[in-house]
């Protein structure tokens, strides 16, 4: 892959002054201190200054900027909430950082088709919101869903707890408006769920802001279930635990969620929400199952046998709308639960086939005693997306590099027990190393070759997401 | 030699002598697209499960697989491929069903055969054996060249092994069948579909309207009594026909087009042979029309038209793009294919 070429580009100054011809000089920002909170995304580990801060408000105003930078060879990363967590985000010191946080517009819901046309910036959340009064709502639930942005999910294919039975965002996009890297539109996909030709909505998705600008998507709604409960069971033994994931799949239910707890996470959260959870126990299964009334009473009859058979210690279901609420609440406050327990904590994400949980959570736990450094567990069991938290002290000497070679290990064991090196966190900075662990220098070439052909100049998050050979053969000599 | 390596060998030796090539399955869809040309590289004997781990739902074959085989494969573990594809007579292979993006009347459902494949093998326009995509549900590192494939008609490299996430096979189905006109069965398909239903088909077909209700016993039961019509009596040889594109609509049409657009979309052309299935989502006409006026009102409608029979030889069958589009298409030709050899003229006269 080629470099920008750096040595004509344009100084920060004038390159806030060409800006500023065509937006709205509140919206381009240049001061230190205003730029300030860009310079890091959800993952603060990476840091970096951007040269110009731009807001541009519509699709015209995201074709001028990048018109601009690609005429003057300016390196572009744009930006939704800043909520990811491999640095995608991160800026480049001498180029733009395009957020998209004004396109915040619902522009169109049609209920009756199921679907939505919105803006990149507009929150997960908020499209759910707007659609709950319809009966309908949009699926994909990152857990950063208050905050993040859409056009960001689609540049992470951003997961969450639903989409063991919804799906990913790739399956819930219909369409998308792309700018490309010389300013021109480009729509892909299709309202009507077929669009001739190579899949390119798909290319885009995932491709983390480096193949080209979102500045539209329509998106996917399902009706709402009428009917939702969840069972919480414990289990004395993390195998146990384990092995009951793969056998509800097994059974042919598939949950609406279905995640996974240890005793590290159960303790940590009970003690922070008091959700009501064994702390006794080694691991904790939270599954929820919706549809119409037959449909949650059928799978929680074959859930709550399932657990049985594998020696849950204890098994309780919903009672009431507060009660499943209250079970979610220790989970979904894991993460600032465990925050409270260690100073600092390196959110790990790889995915791997679910019968090798019980394995792989093993091998996870020795490491945890040879590293000398902690491990929580609190994950997206059902698809086998693991989210070991790993606990240190930046302000111990060394033990932030020392978490990351942990987090380094459980990523190729990921990959050995058939897995991948992230499932819904994206590539970024962060995992650039671990790339070789997953592709051949063949493939990291095609992928480069990708890349290539549709940004000839590495103009889009140059540095992100696929790492160049040179780089790889670095990697490969440690 | 194995297999891979001679196949690796012939594409070589093809970009060598900027040789087109011609990727053939089953040949079951010789007639999507444009004209094939080039030799033919015939993968039908390069078949067989390679993995299959019922209670991970994913199963990885060889390209050459049929559909059927699959399908049968997965039965015996109750297990179903979701999208439906149709077998064509048993002579469709997965790999020319991702190819083509295929999928059968559950769709707006269940998803496409795209939606469900979680990674590739493919060999590309140097010769080389790549794989992208994996064997999880979640899988973000690298772009996603496995669902890129989906609908290249081979152009950007020829699918060695396909991973597929596959579904638990619904316990029980009924359809429920009553007659209406084809705009009011736009409106009521759509309106069924915005209740928690477990609805896995609904279509228009002379005259009548169907709704395909799938999941455990007590769900369809329920579910039934709420929705207006008919039991249909053998209900599964109907959706069959209708996927295997086997109904009398499809007889002796010389002039088929399929348009894919926003399922709420008022019903057009009121006096012409019209199917309509996913909701309103894909719609069939057969009917003897000016191309240009078709798709000129389908685009203005925000959809595609192909066309599926009656174009002649040199004929764009697919929709017009863009400049931008064109290139970017273009741009991702000469990444993988560099010589463009593979299937050069079946998408696109100018790809």
């Amino acid at each position: 892959m080629k470099q920008a070429a750096k040595a004509n580009a344009p100084d920060t100054v004038t390159l806030a002054a060409m800006l500023r011809e065509f937006i709205d000089e509140h919206y381009v920002v240049s001061a230190a201190e205003s730029k300030r909170p860009y310079e890091c995304d959800g993952l603060p580990v990476y840091k970096q200054m951007p040269g110009v801060v731009v807001m541009p408000s519509s699709t015209e105003e995201v074709q001028k900027v990048m018109r601009l930078c690609h005429a003057h060879k300016v390196p572009v990363v744009v930006r939704g909430a800043g909520t990811g967590l491999s640095g995608g985000a991160l800026p480049n010191p001498d180029g733009v950082l395009m957020s998209l946080t004004r396109l915040s517009r619902i522009l169109e819901i049609d209920a009756d088709a199921g679907l939505a046309r919105v803006q990149p910036g507009v929150t997960n959340l908020a499209i759910s919101e707007a659609c709950a009064p319809l009966g309908l709502f949009y699926a994909p639930d990152p857990s950063s869903q208050i905050a993040c942005s859409i056009g960001g999910n689609v540049a992470e294919n951003a997961g969450g707890v639903h989409c063991l039975k919804y799906g990913l965002t790739v399956h819930n996009v219909l369409q998308l408006t792309v700018v490309t890297v010389d300013g021109e539109i480009v729509t892909v996909g299709s309202e009507g769920m077929a669009s001739a030709g190579p899949d390119l909505m798909a290319l885009m998705i995932g491709s983390e802001g480096m193949l080209g600008v979102v500045t539209e998507v329509t998106v996917r709604l399902v009706p709402q279930p009428p009917h939702c409960q969840v069972v919480l069971a414990s289990f004395d033994e993390l195998e146990h635990a384990g092995d009951a994931v793969s056998a509800v799949i097994a059974e042919g239910i598939i949950p609406a969620g279905f995640e996974m707890m240890d005793s590290y996470a159960i303790r940590a959260a009970e003690d922070y929400v008091g959700a009501g959870y064994d702390t006794s126990a080694a691991a904790l299964l939270l599954c929820e199952l919706d549809g119409t009334e037959q449909e949650v009473a059928y799978g929680i009859g074959q859930v709550t046998a399932v657990f049985r058979r594998h020696r849950a210690t204890s098994i309780r279901v919903s009672q009431s709308e507060t009660e499943r609420l209250l079970f979610w609440k220790g989970r979904k406050s894991a993460f600032p639960a465990v925050g409270r327990i260690s100073p600092d904590y390196y959110c790990m994400d790889g995915t791997i086939p679910r019968r090798m949980l019980s394995r792989v959570l093993s091998d996870i736990s020795r490491l945890s005693g040879e590293y000398g450094l902690r491990v929580a567990n609190v994950f997206h069991a059902g698809d086998g997306n693991m989210h070991p938290l790993i606990l240190f002290d930046e302000s111990n000497p060394g033990e932030l590099q020392k978490a990351e070679q942990f987090g380094a290990e459980i990523l190729k064991l990921c990959v050995a027990a058939g897995g991948c090196i992230t499932g819904e966190h994206g590539v970024g900075v962060e995992k650039l190393a671990q790339m070789p662990e997953q592709f051949s220098d063949a493939e990291l070439a095609q992928l480069n070759a990708i890349k290539d052909a549709l940004d000839p100049d590495a103009l889009l998050n140059p540095g992100k997401g696929v790492p160049t050979l040179k780089r790889c053969q670095e990697y490969r000599a440690r | 030699m194995t297999a891979i390596a001679e196949l690796q060998e012939t594409v070589r030796s093809a970009a060598a002598a900027q040789r087109p090539l011609c990727i053939v399955g089953g040949n079951s869809k010789r007639h999507l697209g444009r004209e094939p040309t080039g030799d033919p590289v015939d993968m039908s004997g390069h078949s067989g499960v390679v993995d299959y781990q019922p209670s991970e739902l994913v199963i990885t074959v060889r390209a050459g697989t049929t559909v059927s085989e699959l399908q049968k494969v997965l039965a015996a573990e109750n297990q179903v491929l979701a999208s439906e594809p149709p077998e064509l007579e048993g002579s469709a292979t997965v790999g020319g069903t991702l190819a083509c993006n295929l999928s059968g009347p559950s769709r707006p459902w269940q998803g496409s055969i795209r939606d469900h494949v979680l990674g590739v093998r493919i060999v590309n326009g140097k010769g080389e054996h790549l794989r992208f995509g994996g064997q999880v549900m979640k899988n973000v590192a690298g772009y996603d060249v496995s669902r890129l494939m989906a609908g290249a008609m081979g152009t950007l490299g020829i699918l060695t092994e396909i991973t597929l996430k596959v579904a638990p096979r619904p316990e029980a189905s009924a359809t429920l069948c009553r007659p209406s006109e084809a705009g009011e069965a736009v409106r009521a398909m759509n309106g069924l579909c915005r209740k928690p239903l477990p609805i896995s088909g609904a279509c228009w077909y002379d005259g009548s309207l169907y709704v395909r209700l799938s999941g455990p016993a007590s769900v369809v039961a329920a579910a039934a009594e709420r929705i207006e019509g008919s039991v249909l009596p053998d209900d599964a040889g109907f959706w069959f026909d209708l996927r295997e594109m086997s109904l009398p609509f499809f007889d002796d049409v010389e002039d088929l087009w399929c348009i894919s657009l926003r399922s709420t979309h008022d019903h057009f052309l009121d006096h012409a042979n019209w199917l309509l299935d996913w909701r309103g989502a894909r719609r069939w006409l057969a009917k003897r029309c000016n191309r240009d006026s078709l798709r000129n009102y389908v685009r203005d409608a925000g959809g595609e038209v192909w066309q599926v029979r009656g174009a002649e030889g040199g004929d764009e069958v697919f929709p017009e793009r863009s400049e931008a589009y064109r290139r970017t298409l273009l741009q991702l030709k000469q990444a993988l294919d560099p010589d463009a050899i593979f299937n050069p003229g079946r998408l696109y006269s100018w790809m």
